[in-house]
């Protein structure tokens, strides 16, 4: 059961990071890839009707964190306090840059609202992509299940660890890169003309940045958690994973090479469950690795709640999916198609 | 107090009462539209259209700074109360991840598509969408008043032995009897901000000579639902709930009512300032035997005083407690008081000339705001010292690991960007209010505006 939930909150993560992962990437890159005040406003037209609906997953996987595995939620949030804190704020600066810039019509604080929305994006890729290298890393876990990260040590990997260390800022820049690929490449299917030309052209000259670093990331892993490699011996059909990653990638410079934004949009979608689901294998188990000896590592097995309580949310989970599943493709299909701002709309992006 | 405790507190307080400023408004609010979207859609008349359009508006900016101050709510069960979530998170976990699994995704799929989508689906569908969003607000202020309810009167659970609880009944929890009374005396709190507010807005117009017509919608929808919620959250639901803090919490009734000693026929005080070291309540007016009779229903029943209870039990800040709940009290009589009035004079249709009437509608929307956070107030300095009642103290709940000065610096960050946000939000919240509802599309405005008050 506990492993279930263990998938179901992968799951939801991974729903997350592929729905929010195109605003956070989009907002990342339109600095550069929307010059005019159309195409700025196309961007957030693009994203507008659902960036908001893409940042519930986060709670709402927060949510089944909590109930499901309450020590995970209790240890990792308190442990992770100041990186946690600066995403709050982060998170708020990036909804103000939206839906302010729409309300305010002088161009000055337009463009302002502009770079609050492109940094808020890019600090917010970079501190998410560290978070997960924290917990491939494992963290200083004390007896009793907590820790407290500093925000850096001495940058080393060691037993005491900073949140940010040579691994982790790997992590990030690889987070950041994925996302502005997986953003630009929504923006490209979603638009048309210079946009949608200058969106594809920043997906393509990424490939080879994004297959470095998929490599250096990985070797950089198995480098300083050599344990990730365990559970690929153990259940063989775990190596699936790295050939998605692989494949996703290759299907991405073909699809460059024939203009299919779809489909390379798609493929971006599968390098991303990719890295994320061979995150999860690697670590199951586990679910958050102590720097300080495995006797400390967090487990779903110590971490998860009552088998009652676990049976009782699987009922309500499911059906709050398939709720939560109808709304989602009614929202894109109502939103679906190239965004033309000729179209007009009450809110005004 | 411990330096940590004080600190974790403190930016809990901070961001949970600076957050619920908005809910309280969307949650009121969102009835209020579907009563306009159904006036709508029964007479086919375009002015309730426009005005539901305006309070969309009102309601968007509402709702976004309420989903980006509620994030930390839910990250801070886990960054600053670690150890209660750690105890606790197995049962409370379950409403909270509800809330997310239906009511927000409910909520923002089709405050998107209400907003947005007006154009592309017809009206009956529109309509629908406005209804939706009313049910996901309200959906949501269930969830979260029954994880509350947990923590006040915690059912459905059972020890494990790491000394946590887990949950033992789904049913007792959701359906928790203290979720019951609290869920309504609360959003018939909210509805009272969400009336009072559309009431001042249309008095505001009636005033300034702007926007006349859709002035008077504003003042009718919101007088009749401000008369309707005020009276629901003096009885049954306040009542109720009083009745039932006297049952499974005496100590906080004793420490809200200040009443040190146990006696028969206890009175109930009106005005005064409590005096703790001493034992007594300084100039009190009070009015005898009410105390008993509104808890027992019996003029001479005896009801606890704090004396009766161990010291180390009694919440840890009596006289905040005290005034809190005597400011939501007494405002919640004058908003019974404004509401029949003007209720009165819009039967008599009166209301409309009377200019000073007017003025009384526009100055009392901050009101409902205090009164709610000081009901809310109430219920949370009256919970202590227990974070779980009877099961966990506060001082047991908190992140060990995180210290005072880390607590700090998030406590002063949330204070800084807060400001920025009330700077924004009253900004954004005074140009719509400026602009006003779009003007009639059908005709002039000049004509739409003579028509006679007891037409419009």
């Amino acid at each position: 059961m506990a492993t279930l939930w263990f998938m179901i909150v992968a799951v939801m993560v991974a729903v997350y990071v592929l729905l929010d992962g195109f605003d956070l990437g989009a907002g990342a890159v339109h600095l550069f890839i929307a010059k005019t005040e159309d195409e700025r406003r196309t961007v957030l037209r693009a994203i507008g009707p659902v960036w908001d609906g893409n940042e519930v997953w986060l709670l709402a996987a927060g949510g089944t964190l909590y109930f499901a595995f309450p020590l995970l939620y209790a240890s990792s949030f308190s442990g992770f306090y100041l990186p946690l804190m600066m995403v709050l704020w982060l998170l708020m600066l990036r909804g103000i840059g939206i839906e302010l810039r729409t309300h305010i019509g002088e161009p000055m604080w337009k463009k302002f609202f502009d770079g609050i929305f492109a940094l808020a994006s890019i600090l917010l890729a970079i501190f998410f992509g560290a978070a997960l290298g924290n917990v491939v890393r494992g963290v200083p876990l004390n007896a009793d299940g907590y820790f407290f990260e500093p925000l850096w040590t001495n940058w080393r990997v060691g037993e005491q660890n900073g949140i940010l260390d040579w691994y982790t800022v790997i992590c990030g820049v690889v987070a950041l890169v994925t996302l502005v690929v997986h953003g630009s490449l929504y923006l490209a299917t979603k638009t048309e003309g210079e946009l949608n030309f200058r969106a594809r052209n920043v997906a393509s000259a990424l490939w080879p940045v994004q297959l470095l670093l998929t490599i250096v990331s990985l070797i950089a892993t198995v480098y300083i958690a050599p344990t990730v490699l365990d559970n690929f011996h153990k259940w063989p059909i775990g190596y699936i994973v790295p050939v998605i990653v692989f494949a996703s990638l290759a299907y991405m410079f073909y699809a460059y090479s024939r203009r299919d934004a779809k489909g390379a949009f798609l493929a971006s979608c599968g390098y991303i469950v990719g890295m994320l689901v061979g995150a999860a294998f690697a670590l199951y188990p586990n679910v958050l690795p102590a720097s300080t000896g495995a006797q400390y590592s967090l487990t779903i097995y110590n971490t998860a709640t009552g088998a009652y309580g676990l049976r009782v949310g699987l009922i309500w989970w499911s059906l709050g999916m398939l709720l939560a599943i109808g709304y989602f493709t009614f929202i894109y299909r109502m939103f679906r198609g190239k965004v033309r701002l000729e179209e007009g709309s009450e809110h005004g992006y | 107090m411990d330096s940590a405790l004080l600190i974790h507190r403190l930016q809990f307080a901070f961001t949970v009462t600076y957050h619920y400023l908005f809910p309280q408004l969307t949650m009121g609010l969102a009835p209020l539209i579907v009563i306009l979207k159904t006036l709508a859609l029964k007479t086919n008349d375009d002015r309730y259209d426009r005005a539901a359009r305006f309070w969309a508006k009102i309601f968007g900016i509402n709702f976004v700074i309420g989903v980006v101050t509620g994030i930390p709510m839910e990250f801070q069960f886990g960054t600053n109360w670690s150890h209660f979530s750690r105890f606790a998170g197995g049962v409370i976990g379950q409403t909270l991840a509800m809330e997310g699994c239906f009511a927000f995704f409910l909520e923002s799929t089709f405050l998107g598509l209400f907003l947005y989508g007006e154009k592309r689906l017809s009206k009956g569908q529109h309509w629908f969408a406005a209804l939706m969003v009313f049910l996901g607000a309200w959906l949501s202020g269930y969830f979260i008043v029954a994880t509350d309810a947990w923590m006040q009167n915690p059912v459905g659970y059972e020890r494990t032995a790491n000394g946590s609880v887990q949950l033992t009944s789904f049913w007792a929890l959701v359906l928790n009897p203290w979720a019951w009374w609290q869920y309504a005396h609360n959003m018939s709190g909210a509805l009272v901000t969400g009336a009072f507010v559309m009431a001042a807005v249309g008095a505001f117009y009636l005033l300034s000579q702007k926007h006349l017509e859709q002035g008077r919608i504003f003042v009718r929808v919101g007088v009749f639902a401000a008369l309707v919620a005020s009276v629901l959250q003096l009885f049954p639901t306040g009542d109720a709930q009083g009745r039932m803090l006297a049952r499974n919490q005496p100590v906080t009734l004793a420490a809200m009512e200040a009443l040190w000693e146990t006696q028969p026929g206890a009175p109930l005080v009106i005005l005064g300032q409590p005096n703790v070291p001493e034992r007594k309540i300084d100039n009190p007016i009070v009015i005898p035997k009410a105390l008993s009779f509104l808890t027992w229903r019996s003029w001479g029943a005896e009801v606890r005083g704090l004396s009766h209870f161990p010291e180390q039990d009694w919440p840890d800040n009596i006289p905040l407690l005290y005034y809190t709940y005597h400011i939501m009290v007494g405002l919640g009589t004058i908003f019974i008081a404004v509401s029949v009035i003007s209720a009165f004079l819009l039967w008599r249709d009166k209301l409309f000339q009377a200019r000073w009437m007017l003025w009384i509608l526009l100055l009392a929307f901050p009101l409902p705001y205090i009164a709610n956070t000081a009901g809310w107030m109430t219920a949370e300095f009256g919970r202590q010292p227990w974070l779980v009642y009877g099961l966990m103290r506060t001082v047991d709940g908190y992140s060990k690991m995180v210290s005072a000065g880390n607590g700090w610096f998030s406590f002063l960050g949330f204070l800084g960007m807060y400001t920025v946000l009330s700077i924004l939000f009253l900004f954004l919240i005074t140009r719509e209010i400026q602009h006003g509802p779009e003007p009639s599309s059908t005709g002039p405005r000049k004509t739409v505006e003579a028509i006679p008050a007891e037409v419009a």
